[in-house]
């Protein structure tokens, strides 16, 4: 990997799966795949749903808001452009639809997240790519 | 299946051999083992490697260095069950009663990452994100300590209890014993694990020689029974995953005492998958040792040290013995055979008959774990 690579925060790569997830992330909407045949929420964006395997799935707008489930505070950055950032927190957002992503919390100092707390998304932008994040909801 | 047997065991020192290649790790383990089986090696009708980052045709690379090539080798990748994948293997084969003899190997040289955590698939899912072992294991922590009101410090005591045992095993990579302040006051990774909560990276080796029912008794008069063999992968989870009991070890856990017609009250002496503090405590709660919620109490009872009802890594555990990820979980079955057969010093669980092995991991999207492979032995 180049110097200049290293130095700056990785952006999205879309895939043909996931395309629709970062072209919305860009006009700051969050959305997720849903099966119309079992009607259930799945993540990461597949052809097919995770659950019950039926191609008929689509892409429909989340609430936005969920809770941390779980959380980690690094304190040595994994990446060397998050040198700056230390300590950041990493998260398992729940989303009220049911499905995690894996995200930051910001705003909030990381000795005071906590399981459970209660978040809404937020996007950071980065080299022309959006990025759902979360803050300390309302 | 026929009755499959350990009659060999052998393993390298853990620790950091940066000058070898991987050959040169795995052949003396296997060597060891040969000379422990007290087997003539022409004797091995098929070899079963594992290794997670060692690279293609380890096993040619370890037998021809011995001059025992020519015969069917199997290489298994598996992550952290690499080996004790292997090993599951090569009992259905040596069950089937398609050979007698079988070596089972486990190498790893992680030294030629530079140290630090592994490096995992940066084309999978969550590693892009930025997720990483030690971050993983530390969200299970966050939220075991959420969910049951344990404090960090009570996490910590896992790696007192297995730097203990480490200090008694001179194959382990760790062998200082430590308090509770010093795990606390090390170097912070991942909150809440400070180093000394996180297993070492190293290199190592281990080898087992397995033989049938048949010609076990031909080369040790006391062979160690094969009770039960599991391998497992873990169920593919979108959204929910309860982070604090780990799907793929409960269900293993499960299947493994039912193919042994045995249940956690009969196991003498256990080696777990350690490779974070927190992980033993789930352990103890995935295997039935004790009820959910309870794996602290259970540790601070004493029960899992060496002495106690159910002593958990009398090796020292992957966090003192170290975690060479393709060795590790091999190695894990050498000392539950020297448990066995009460050739574990120091560090001997008195009188243990039944012993199990477990050995858990890959770090992929979706999956509590990639692979668990327990292991049940009797003497």
């Amino acid at each position: 990997m180049s110097d200049d690579k290293r130095s700056r925060k990785p952006v999205p790569r879309p895939s043909p799966e996931s395309l629709p997830f970062w072209e919305a992330a860009k006009e700051r909407r969050l959305l997720l795949p849903r099966c119309n045949a079992c009607s259930r929420f799945f993540f990461p964006p597949s052809q097919r749903c995770r659950h019950c395997l039926s191609p008929d799935v689509n892409w429909v707008a989340s609430k936005g808001t969920g809770r941390v489930y779980s959380f980690v505070v690094y304190h040595r950055p994994y990446h060397p452009a998050f040198e700056g950032d230390v300590p950041y927190v990493v998260a398992i957002v729940e989303l009220d639809e049911g499905v995690r992503l894996l995200s930051n919390i910001l705003g909030t100092p990381p000795e005071d997240v906590r399981c459970d707390m209660r978040v809404r998304v937020t996007f950071e932008d980065r080299d022309g790519a959006s990025i759902p994040m979360f803050e300390l909801a309302p | 299946m026929k009755g499959v047997n350990v009659i060999g065991i052998g393993m390298i020192p853990f620790g950091k051999y940066p000058e070898k290649n991987i050959a040169d790790l795995g052949w003396p383990a296997v060597k060891a083992a040969i000379k422990d089986a007290n087997i003539d090696a022409r004797r091995i009708e098929a070899v079963y490697s594992g290794t997670a980052r060692g690279g293609a045709m380890v096993g040619q690379r370890i037998m021809g260095r011995i001059g025992l090539a020519g015969i069917p080798i199997v290489n298994v990748e598996n992550a952290c069950s690499s080996s004790s994948g292997a090993l599951a293997q090569a009992v259905i084969a040596v069950g089937a009663g398609v050979y007698d003899i079988a070596l089972v190997i486990g190498v790893e040289k992680l030294t030629k990452f530079g140290g630090g955590t592994l490096p995992l698939d940066e084309d999978d899912w969550e590693v892009k994100l930025g997720l990483s072992m030690p971050g993983l294991y530390a969200m299970r922590a966050q939220r075991y300590m959420h969910d049951f009101g344990v404090k960090p410090e009570q996490i910590a005591g896992i790696s007192v209890k297995n730097r203990a045992n480490g200090a008694k095993n001179p194959d382990a990579q760790m062998r200082k014993e430590v308090t509770v302040a010093e795990v606390l006051a090390s170097r912070m990774i991942a909150d809440p694990f400070t180093l000394l909560q996180c297993c070492p990276t190293g290199d190592g080796a281990a080898a087992i020689i397995l033989a049938s029912d048949k010609v076990a008794r031909q080369y040790r008069s006391d062979p160690i029974a094969v009770r039960a063999s599991h391998l497992t992968s873990g169920r593919f989870m979108s959204g929910f995953r309860d982070m604090t009991s780990p799907e793929i070890t409960v269900r293993g856990a499960k299947e493994t005492f039912e193919e042994a017609g045995l249940g956690p009250e009969d196991i003498d002496v256990a080696e777990v998958h350690d490779a974070f503090s927190v992980a033993e405590l789930l352990y103890y709660e995935a295997f039935g040792f004790c009820p959910r919620g309870e794996g602290v109490g259970l540790l601070e009872s004493g029960a899992t040290k060496i002495g106690g009802r159910i002593p958990v890594n009398p090796s020292g555990g992957l966090l003192a013995k170290g975690h060479p990820v393709g060795a590790t979980g091999a190695a894990q079955v050498v000392e539950i055979i020297k448990q066995l057969r009460g050739e574990a010093g120091p560090r001997q669980v008195e009188g243990a008959k039944v012993g199990m092995s477990h050995a858990t991991g890959g770090g992929i999207s979706g999956f509590d774990h990639g692979a668990c492979s327990i292991h049940i032995f009797q003497r």
